[in-house]
């Protein structure tokens, strides 16, 4: 199994880093050819609104959104969480996202960065105790359909009960950037997502 | 007045301004492109063309230079305005040492501070205490030591001074493999040889051996200076640039929207020349250069810093 990170821009390096530690075969993805050869995919955080301009002028926004409509599982951390949600907040106006989890999400919803924090997040399926998190100018989700499982919540500060971990089926998305705190747990969960979807397509 | 370096707060209430939340805004800043603005429209046109993040600044280096006198932070009017008007990361520049201009880019929310040797140094002897403010500081350099001087006294990210305001790109190379050169050497050094290598570099011990055995700066390293064209922006990329800061470049060229674009896809695909021919063509004129050898040794920014 390979797992590609979106490369277009952003913290690509440390996600490739956090795979590999995961013993995975992981390498970066800019073109829809290199997205063919992935069979999951991570996307990075970054600043959303260059990311999807890149993936439009470059022609891998459609492959993408056919692979995530295929049922690829995709984690995206951050901006990458903006790029999954259906619905975007305090974006631009021409925002394209993948439309793969059905979510609203507010972008910089913290605040700017001098509101940007580290603080404790519980997630729920993954044990060992709450996450330390580090939110960098993060998005929020403000609202989840039917089928979305809210995974995580912030449980102390200003911004208590925020929603901050969700999934939909393959899908997987932090506000926060566990590729920046050594803390494997959001990555091997997502790995072993992977894998079962690999054994379920046969 | 002091903040935690790498706090670690598990289980704690939130805490913002730590070392990690703003080094880690510069990580989610690498591979794109930071675009020196003036005006919120400037800044719109930035923002439209892919820009990751802009600078605001009172004028652009070309002008700083071609009018002289003392060039200092912004219209606190003009950053709102600019805040306002995009909603990605907006920068700001503050003299050097000028740490009540720094205050106020803080109150004004900036989401970085450049403490630039573009703008009129402020102190002629001390930076400014980085490690003061929640909001995080860029420093420019041209060496290692000068680097590591500056991540010392808080920088929560590194720019190479290239010679601002020129489109001579010359500086830039020149500093870029300066800096990446003094990293090679320290991690080929013995252990017992890196006490003397910190006292030459003029940088505290413990981040001389960090960097010998990471390889790396602890901080995201971008290029600054002189970067015109979008084939500038990629070789930057492929010295080993993290990132790019584009100044006078854009908006002293003929086609501000299209030579931004142009320039945001080189920084992405900076190692496919293909694409970086694709965007070059048809992008006008350029700014007007001049060289760094022909501005006389008081005037050259780069050296402004130490």
């Amino acid at each position: 199994m390979i797992i590609g990170v979106l490369a277009l821009q952003g913290d690509v390096r440390e996600h490739l880093a956090a795979l590999a530690e995961c013993d995975v075969l992981a390498r970066p993805v800019r073109r829809p050819e290199e997205l063919d050869s992935v069979d999951a995919l991570v996307i990075p955080g970054g600043e959303s609104t260059t990311m999807s301009k890149l993936a439009v002028d470059f022609g891998i926004l459609e492959p993408l959104r056919k692979r995530v409509a295929g049922g690829m599982p995709v984690y995206g951390s951050c901006a990458g969480m903006i790029m999954l949600a259906t619905d975007v907040l305090d974006g631009r106006p021409d925002q394209q996202t993948l439309a793969g989890i059905d979510m609203q999400v507010r972008r910089n919803a913290f605040g700017r960065q001098v509101d940007s924090f580290e603080g404790p997040v519980e997630i729920e399926g993954i044990d060992g105790g709450p996450f330390h998190a580090v939110f960098i100018r993060a998005p929020w989700v403000e609202s989840v359909g039917d089928d979305v499982e809210v995974l995580g919540r912030v449980t102390e500060g200003p911004a208590t009960g925020r929603i901050v971990a969700v999934r939909q089926r393959n899908l997987l998305a932090t506000a926060f950037h566990p590729e920046l705190t050594g803390d494997l747990r959001v990555h091997r969960f997502f790995v072993e997502m992977a894998r079962a979807a690999e054994t379920t397509e046969g | 007045m002091s903040e935690q370096t790498s706090s670690s707060t598990s289980n704690s209430a939130p805490v913002t301004g730590t070392a990690r939340v703003k080094r880690g805004m510069a990580e989610m800043l690498k591979g794109g492109v930071i675009m020196d603005v003036v005006t919120p429209e400037q800044a719109k046109i930035a923002e439209d063309a892919g820009a990751v993040a802009v600078m605001a600044l009172e004028r652009v280096p070309a002008d700083i230079r071609a009018q002289g006198g003392v060039s200092r932070m912004s219209d606190p009017d003009m950053i709102e305005g600019i805040i306002n008007a995009v909603s990605i990361p907006v920068m700001a520049k503050a003299r050097i040492g000028h740490f009540v201009e720094a205050q106020v880019l803080q109150a004004l929310g900036v989401d970085y501070i450049d403490e630039s040797e573009v703008l009129t140094p402020a102190d002629y002897e001390n930076h400014i205490d980085k490690w003061a403010f929640t909001v995080p500081f860029v420093c420019g350099a041209t060496n290692l030591g000068e680097a590591l001087r500056r991540i010392n006294e808080g920088a929560a990210m590194i720019r190479s001074k290239g010679e601002a305001g020129t489109g001579d790109v010359s500086n830039a190379t020149t500093h870029m493999r300066k800096i990446r050169q003094e990293i090679r050497r320290l991690t080929s050094l013995p252990e017992d040889e890196l006490y003397v290598a910190a006292k030459e570099l003029q940088a505290p011990y413990e981040l001389v051996k960090e960097i010998a055995g990471t390889g790396k700066l602890p901080v995201v390293l971008f290029t600054a200076g002189g970067i015109a064209t979008p084939a500038d922006a990629a070789m930057m990329m492929q010295l080993g640039a993290e990132g790019v800061f584009v100044g006078s470049g854009i908006f002293k060229s003929g086609n501000p929207a299209q030579r931004a674009a142009a320039i945001v896809k080189a920084t992405t695909f900076y190692d496919d020349p293909d694409v970086i021919a694709k965007v070059s063509r048809g992008l006008g004129e350029a700014m007007v250069g001049i060289n760094v050898d022909d501005i006389p040794v008081p005037h050259r920014l780069a050296e402004r810093g130490w």
